[in-house]
């Protein structure tokens, strides 16, 4: 017969007291001051989009999509009458969608080029002067870029407001986005894959193509959604670049509107309060469903 | 080198007097001259640090991937000297496996195999094209463990199975010599054994050089071992005869297990 005989008396000079209780009240406190807290921060999102939702959902309509912003004095009657304004902000949202597209056609080859170019020459002195300088051009005020859009394609390219101007400004914006994260996927990619591709004696570029490219396309394309969920609200730079029009515009030398600028617009017109809000909803709605799309691909490539 | 029993006729590869640095002046491979049998194989056994993969590396001229590494000497694949060739010619004639399996991950089991061909532009017909993967899974021993889901990706199979893959790719551009770096240091005793056997197998088709921690790996499967010690080749022979009467005491005491 074994028998184990366990020594419980370690250390018999520490005394334990028994202050259970107070214990559990402290880590009772310590949570609630955490779910305040967290109430706190997510109140204003909440707050915003229902608010959005209360205000705008009674203006969000088939017209909403398909027509352009109505007249101040269309709006007055309406609600004299107490209708819903008629029209929409169909000027706003193709111009929105041109301005953008041209933006990431300019962007993304450019800002994954450099990408790539930093990533294969990492604690080089020339990528390390890139990589700060596109750090910097991340926090020039979109302003600033609005400026420099007037400066050098409003007055030298095109001669006068043009969606392309501002596509010009956002591209600029959206370059050190894409910079950054397309160094950053990247480098996540085992550097075995690179090797196993070299010893095929695959050339330079075609790893970098058809292997490295590739092997990260999810977090280049994540990069390049936040990049434009980034720009999709920007006022500033759009107000000295594409200046608004009250048509649907698709020619890249003119005059174009956008959402955020019918939201300007709407603000300074007492009449349009109401589109205010649908616009807004509208803009949010599509920055969430860009953001979520991304967040989507983040957790597939995680899997 | 220090001793040599080996007289190679008609090598495959030679090693002559080849030494790199990875810092300047700090060399991980001092002076090793070697020759390398045709249809053998060779295993370069030694403790952590001893320059062994970084000698492997060299022979495919990876270490070019990377900046600042220098290598003086010279090697030379039927008497021409690689450094002198075309990279992406040489690594075609010398195929690499790694210590981790690695596949394409972007890649179905049958595009991995022939990623060779698909990576470098060469135009097949679907005919050669199956033919090549089915020969190449054939030979590694994989094809009837995957024929049924080869448009699955290769990162979905086990370790092993990755590993076979990985060799099946480097054979399927048939390449001359084949260079292992610890193909089986990531893999189970019975995954490892399996890839022992098919290398066996495959050095009546090519040449074989494998870097190896595992001593009695070496003892089962090689023909000649190569033993590094701090950067230097101490002894270099016929595996059975190095194993049972070694020359130098280093070699000696690795084998018998004093240190490693």
């Amino acid at each position: 017969m074994i028998s184990i005989t366990i020594n419980r008396n370690i250390s018999p000079s520490i005394k334990f007291k028994d202050n259970s209780n107070l214990r559990k009240l402290k880590n009772r406190i310590f949570k609630i001051i955490i779910i305040i807290l967290s109430i706190i921060t997510i109140s204003p999102i909440v707050l915003i989009l229902s608010k959005l939702v209360i205000k705008g959902f009674r203006q969000i309509n088939i017209d909403f999509f398909t027509q352009v912003a109505p007249d101040t004095f269309e709006a007055m009657m309406a609600i004299a009458s107490g209708d819903v304004i008629p029209g929409g902000i169909a000027n706003g949202i193709t111009g929105t969608l041109l301005i953008v597209i041209i933006a990431s056609v300019i962007a993304i080859p450019i800002g994954v080029i450099t990408g790539v170019y930093l990533y294969e020459n990492q604690g080089k002195k020339y990528a390390n002067l890139i990589r700060n300088l596109s750090d910097i051009l991340q926090g020039v005020p979109s302003i600033v870029l609005g400026i420099i859009g007037y400066l050098w394609v409003v007055l030298r390219v095109t001669n006068g407001f043009s969606a392309f101007a501002g596509s010009v400004a956002l591209s600029i914006m959206m370059l050190p986005l894409i910079v950054r994260s397309t160094e950053e996927t990247m480098k996540m990619v085992p550097e075995n894959i690179k090797e196993a591709a070299a010893a095929l004696g695959v050339p330079y570029h075609k790893i970098i193509l058809r292997v490295m490219i590739p092997s990260s396309f999810s977090g280049l394309l994540t990069g390049i959604l936040l990049a434009i969920s980034r720009v999709l609200g920007e006022t500033a730079p759009l107000l000295l670049t594409t200046l608004g029009s009250s048509f649907i515009n698709l020619n890249i030398s003119k005059p174009t509107s956008a959402v955020p600028l019918l939201i300007w617009n709407f603000y300074n017109d007492p009449n349009m309060i109401n589109l205010i809000w649908s616009s807004s909803l509208f803009l949010i709605g599509l920055v969430l469903a860009l953001n979520l799309i991304a967040k989507r691909i983040i957790a597939r490539r995680e899997k | 080198m220090k001793e040599n029993n080996l007289d190679i006729q008609n090598p495959i590869l030679s090693i002559k007097d080849l030494s790199i640095a990875y810092v300047q002046d700090k060399y991980a491979v001092k002076n090793v001259n070697a020759e390398i049998e045709r249809n053998a194989i060779t295993a370069i056994m030694g403790p952590s640090g001893c320059g062994k993969s970084t000698l492997l590396r060299a022979i495919n001229r990876m270490h070019e991937l990377y900046p600042n590494i220098n290598t003086k000497g010279e090697i030379l694949l039927h008497q021409e000297n690689i450094y002198k060739m075309d990279t992406i010619k040489l690594r075609r004639k010398i195929g690499m496996v790694f210590q981790r399996p690695n596949p394409f991950p972007t890649m179905s089991i049958y595009d991995n195999v022939i990623a060779g061909y698909k990576l470098n532009g060469v135009k097949l017909k679907k005919q050669q094209r199956d033919e090549i993967v089915e020969k190449s899974l054939q030979d590694v021993t994989l094809w009837s463990e995957v024929k049924d889901s080869l448009f699955k990706k290769g990162t979905f199979l086990s370790g092993g199975q990755q590993q076979r893959l990985c060799i099946a790719r480097a054979l399927a551009y048939n390449p001359e010599v084949i260079l292992l770096d610890e193909p089986t240091s990531a893999l189970d005793p019975i995954a490892t054994a399996r890839v022992e056997e098919l290398l066996v197998e495959l050095k009546k088709k090519y040449t074989i050089v494998l870097v190896t921690h595992n001593m009695s790996q070496a003892a089962r499967i090689s023909d000649n071992s190569l033993f590094m010690y701090l950067g230097e080749l101490v002894e270099y022979g016929k595996t059975n005869v190095m194993f049972t009467n070694p020359i130098d005491s280093r070699t000696e005491a690795y084998l018998t297990g004093q240190f490693g």
